[in-house]
């Protein structure tokens, strides 16, 4: 059944090429609703979390040990289940696409669609057949609907995409040539099986940190996360919301399933050193948000800090930060995507800037209510504020990062601060500027035009707001199914 | 114990196609405007000789090895046969040729140099089979009597081919000398017995020397660029498809059948001196140089030829793997390889009509004058960079995962990181053409393009071609497994 998320995206995006212009959005606000229906379903249907339970497998290149092989445990379900919340939400909030619709929404459900393949694959050679899939589609999303230097930041990002593929491409093959003769390949590129097999300590130590790095390039490793800022910017909202809800989830989820549960020692002897780049990246990308002139620019900063935790958890090696970890990855998706609704489509849309000192003349606190709420909660919510799902995320990988890392935990808590104070400044030059009563906002110069928020962009709102308080008030509902998952894999201490 | 009656009979496949560039060359000759029929006589004929391939019996050799007829050999000739059909698609009302007879002719007849290339395990009928091919195209290349540049491509590849052509020679006649025979298997076995020494080692260098020239593999590339720009499309398309893919089942034969006794090894800390590390600077040179000067390229066909000359590189790390998995990945990839190729080429010939020439300023906008060929384009160019879940991609891990799993220790790892380094830089510059595409010449609506006017066969060759290389990237098990099976 979780199965059809694939199919109905990917059925949906070809559909789209050849329907007149008049129907895309609709189709596409049908294919993701439906995609997203199957996983919510499953997500609570769903009885068994803690192994990888298998979906479908067929044979694909029989010779080689090639499978389509589909399984889903409870980290995947969560990933399924935010990649639906997103893409949701991020056609919500790109319905006044006007130039192209039919293309734009073709190229997002295939980023939704790859993304779903990923979450979802139990053949390591399938994983990344999906993983590569994302890459150009984001390219174009970007370089044809997006704003600021937009050739410049698709061009970047595609190249630091492909350049972490072609790392984890070296390590794919070097495991499934290591694991399997050419007589049973086919237990060299099974999940499940390659999980169970004890890989050479040598071959381990330097094939672990390839595998890993090619993966958390997407999930903005400092210091290869220069993508993310610049492609961030540059995208579309919807792009934008992509971006930062799935696309680098992607990364984190390929380093958590391919390159640290199959190469446990490999992770162990390197742990030390991922925690270290994840606390660099939570704090450098925070002190770099705070001086950040672009509102854009502030939320990709912020948007690679978050992800500092996420790496942070995974380094920790104990349940409670790698489920951390991926509650954070669940959590930042929607926060994220809230952020850059507010910034790139109710905002720049109506204002054409970005720029903080420009947009605290313009008093947006009072001409547009609805998106000073959403942008609040928000920020709240990326701040750590209990109730919402960024404190409890933050909180349990800080839980389980003070086992592991006691020093790593003092750091980051310093860099929460960071994180408060930039959240905090770029609310209060956008929203709650001082200025704003003096200068009222047609003397500004800024052509700005009030249009009223529209219904699409306070149900895709809505819905972001709704799924960061659920979980932030009701983590179990999460951690039920993540925990039992993150249980039953080896590399745990 | 052969009459020339079952000559003819195992032959019937170039017995069908001389008959075919005959009466091509008759109707071209016996009136003017003849363009028409003359493309349809040699389609009609090049799918005859695949049906009479198809009746072939499924093993025979003639001659000790002269004519070999094997499943491999087979499945060879109809892709090479398929590669010279869609190349007669492409030439089809070619303004640039007044001549269309002569020049089908010359097409076919390279196409039988290419068919006897592939069936042959004889070092002699091979060179015949390299010469036919060789003299056909450098006629083919300078073809475009208006052009300047078709004549310099025509002589550059001459000179640069007849060179290399001495060097094979040579070296075969070497070989020819040490071991007492020309058959490739008896040479093998030949080698086993007799010393490995320096003047074998000098055959052996010169015979790969000339086939790198004809694969375009750096720093015998020379050629390629110039050849690829100035020929007539058609026959740019043949030579970096058709030729390339023969040339690399018999260097294949040549090196794993004949040379197998003297592979060595390429391995980073255990290089054995063989033929499999003189392949192997080849490969990385080939791999660097390619990619690194295609970024600097406007001209998309000499962009393709840069990048023909990493491909050349990549390919070569099937036959360094060695084994039947390695030569399986390297056929399978040279020959999904040449269909892209082709494809890529059909699309710049159809925007060279159209817009009067094939740099990259042409193509910007290519969008909204004609998605479907935009469309086909991505497909080829993100193919040759190695996406999902196109045929390229698989090729690619199969390559790879072949190179790296030949020696001890994961010895080819070096070869595999400099290929998918060079694939990184590759990325860029396909990228760069689909942005042309996709992304230029949409704002400035002053200058409104009309739409590309093309007909029914043009577009349904194109669309095949690229569904070819989709399906090939998503179902590639057939093609695998049926390529791995023709092996011995």
């Amino acid at each position: 059944m979780i199965a059809w998320t694939i199919y109905i995206t990917f059925a949906g995006a070809l559909l789209l090429l050849f329907l007149p212009r008049a129907l895309a959005r609709w189709l596409a606000l049908l294919t993701v609703l439906a995609g997203f229906a199957v996983g919510l379903s499953e997500f609570f249907n769903a009885t068994n979390f803690a192994t990888f339970k298998t979906v479908v497998r067929l044979p694909w290149v029989p010779m080689l040990g090639m499978e389509y092989h589909l399984a889903a445990d409870g980290i995947s379900l969560t990933m399924v289940l935010v990649t639906g919340l997103t893409a949701v939400s991020a056609v919500l909030f790109s319905w006044d696409v006007e130039e192209r619709p039919n293309e734009f929404f073709f190229w997002l459900l295939l980023v939704v669609g790859g993304s779903y393949g990923v979450f979802l694959s139990a053949d390591l050679f399938l994983l990344f057949v999906f993983y590569e899939l994302v890459i150009v589609p984001k390219y174009f999303l970007i370089a044809i609907w997006g704003s600021t230097n937009k050739e410049y930041g698709a061009m970047k990002l595609s190249l630091y995409s492909f350049f972490g593929g072609a790392l984890a491409f070296l390590g794919i093959v070097a495991v499934y040539v290591t694991a399997g003769t050419a007589k049973n390949a086919a237990a060299a590129l099974d999940l499940q099986q390659l999980a169970q097999f004890s890989f050479p300590l040598p071959f381990q130590a330097w094939a672990f940190p390839v595998l890993f790095l090619g993966f958390a390039v997407l999930a903005g490793i400092w210091p290869l996360h220069t993508w993310a800022p610049t492609g961030h910017v540059a995208a579309p909202t919807a792009g934008s919301m992509l971006l930062a809800g799935i696309v680098m989830k992607l990364g984190a989820y390929g380093a958590l399933r391919v390159a640290m549960n199959l190469l446990p020692e490999g992770f162990h002897m390197w742990s030390k050193w991922i925690a270290v780049l994840g606390v660099i990246g939570i704090v450098y990308a925070a002190a770099v948000a705070l001086r950040q002139r672009d509102l854009k620019f502030v939320i990709g900063y912020s948007s690679v800090s978050h992800m500092g935790f996420v790496l942070l958890g995974l380094a920790t090696a104990n349940a409670l930060g790698v489920g951390g970890a991926i509650l954070q990855m669940f959590s930042h998706g929607v926060i994220a995507a809230l952020l850059f609704a507010v910034a790139g489509r109710m905002i720049y849309r109506r204002t054409h800037t970005r720029d903080l000192d420009t947009l605290s003349t313009m008093g947006l606190g009072h001409a547009l209510p609805f998106a000073t709420f959403c942008f609040v909660v928000a920020s709240a919510a990326s701040m750590g504020i209990p109730g919402f799902s960024g404190f409890a995320a933050e909180i349990i990988i800080l839980i389980g990062a003070w086992k592991a890392y006691p020093v790593a935990v003092w750091i980051t808590g310093a860099g929460m601060v960071l994180v408060a104070a930039f959240t905090i400044r770029a609310l209060k030059k956008t929203f709650f500027s001082d200025a704003a009563s003096t200068v009222p906002a047609h003397d500004a110069g800024v052509p700005f035009e009030t249009a009223r928020i529209s219904l699409a962009e306070k149900c895709g709102a809505g819905l972001l707001i709704f799924a960061t308080l659920a979980v932030g008030l009701y983590p179990k509902l999460l951690l039920d199914r993540i925990l039992p998952a993150v249980e039953a894999m080896r590399f745990l201490k | 114990m052969t009459n020339y009656f079952e000559l003819l009979r195992f032959a019937a496949p170039e017995v069908v196609v001389v008959v075919t560039a005959l009466v091509v060359l008759a109707l071209g000759l016996a009136k003017e405007r003849t363009s028409g029929i003359c493309s349809a006589v040699a389609a009609a004929g090049l799918l005859f000789a695949s049906a009479a391939v198809l009746m072939l019996p499924p093993q025979a050799t003639l001659f000790h090895g002269m004519l070999v007829i094997t499943h491999l050999t087979s499945l060879f000739q109809i892709i090479c046969l398929a590669l010279a059909f869609f190349t007669v698609i492409l030439a089809r009302g070619d303004g640039s040729s007044r001549h269309h007879g002569e020049y089908l002719a010359l097409l076919l007849l390279a196409t039988i140099g290419l068919m006897l290339l592939v069936g042959s395990e004889e070092l002699l009928m091979i060179f015949i089979g390299l010469e036919l091919t060789g003299l056909s195209l450098y006629v083919m290349a300078g073809f475009d009597k208006s052009d300047v540049r078709s004549a310099e491509a025509g002589l550059k590849y001459f000179l640069f081919g007849s060179t290399a052509s001495a060097f094979t020679l040579f070296g075969l006649s070497l070989i020819y000398g040490m071991c007492g025979t020309t058959g490739l298997a008896a040479i093998g076995a030949r080698l086993v017995v007799i010393p490995m020494q320096p003047l074998l080692f000098l055959g052996i260098v010169m015979t790969v020397i000339g086939f790198a020239f004809k694969i375009a593999a750096a720093p015998f590339h020379l050629w390629a660029p110039d050849a690829y720009q100035g020929a007539p499309v058609p026959s740019a398309a043949f030579i970096a498809s058709g030729s390339k893919v023969a040339s690399f089942v018999v260097l294949g034969k040549i090196v794993l059948v004949g040379f197998a006794p003297a592979q060595g090894s390429a391995a980073w800390h255990a290089m054995i001196a063989g033929w499999a590390p003189v392949l192997a600077v080849l490969a990385a040179l080939s791999i660097l140089l390619g990619n690194f000067v295609a970024l600097a390229q406007s001209n998309v066909r000499r962009l393709l030829a840069y990048s023909a000359v990493a491909h050349a590189g990549y390919t070569l790390l099937g036959l360094i793997a060695g084994g039947r998995e390695g030569f399986t990945a390297t056929l399978f990839y040279t020959t999904i390889y040449a269909f892209t190729l082709v494809g890529a080429f059909g699309v710049v010939a159809l925007v060279r009509r159209d817009t009067g020439g094939d740099d990259l300023v042409h193509f910007s906008g290519l969008r909204s004058r004609s998605p479907l060929l935009a469309g086909c384009m991505a497909i080829f160019m993100l193919s040759l960079a190695g996406l999902p879940p196109l045929a390229g991609f698989f090729g690619k891990f199969y390559l790879f995962s072949a190179a790296m799993r030949a020696g001890n220790d994961h010895g080819l790892l070096w070869l595999v990181a400099l290929a998918l380094f060079g694939s990184l830089i590759s990325f860029y510059y396909y990228l760069i053409v689909l942005k042309v595409i996709f992304l230029d010449g949409e704002s400035d609506s002053s200058a409104p393009r009309l739409a590309m006017k093309l007909d029914f066969l043009q577009k349904i060759s194109m669309a095949v071609l690229a569904g070819m290389v989709l399906v090939l990237g998503l179902l590639p098990a057939s093609l695998v497994a049926r390529i791995s099976a023709s092996l011995p």
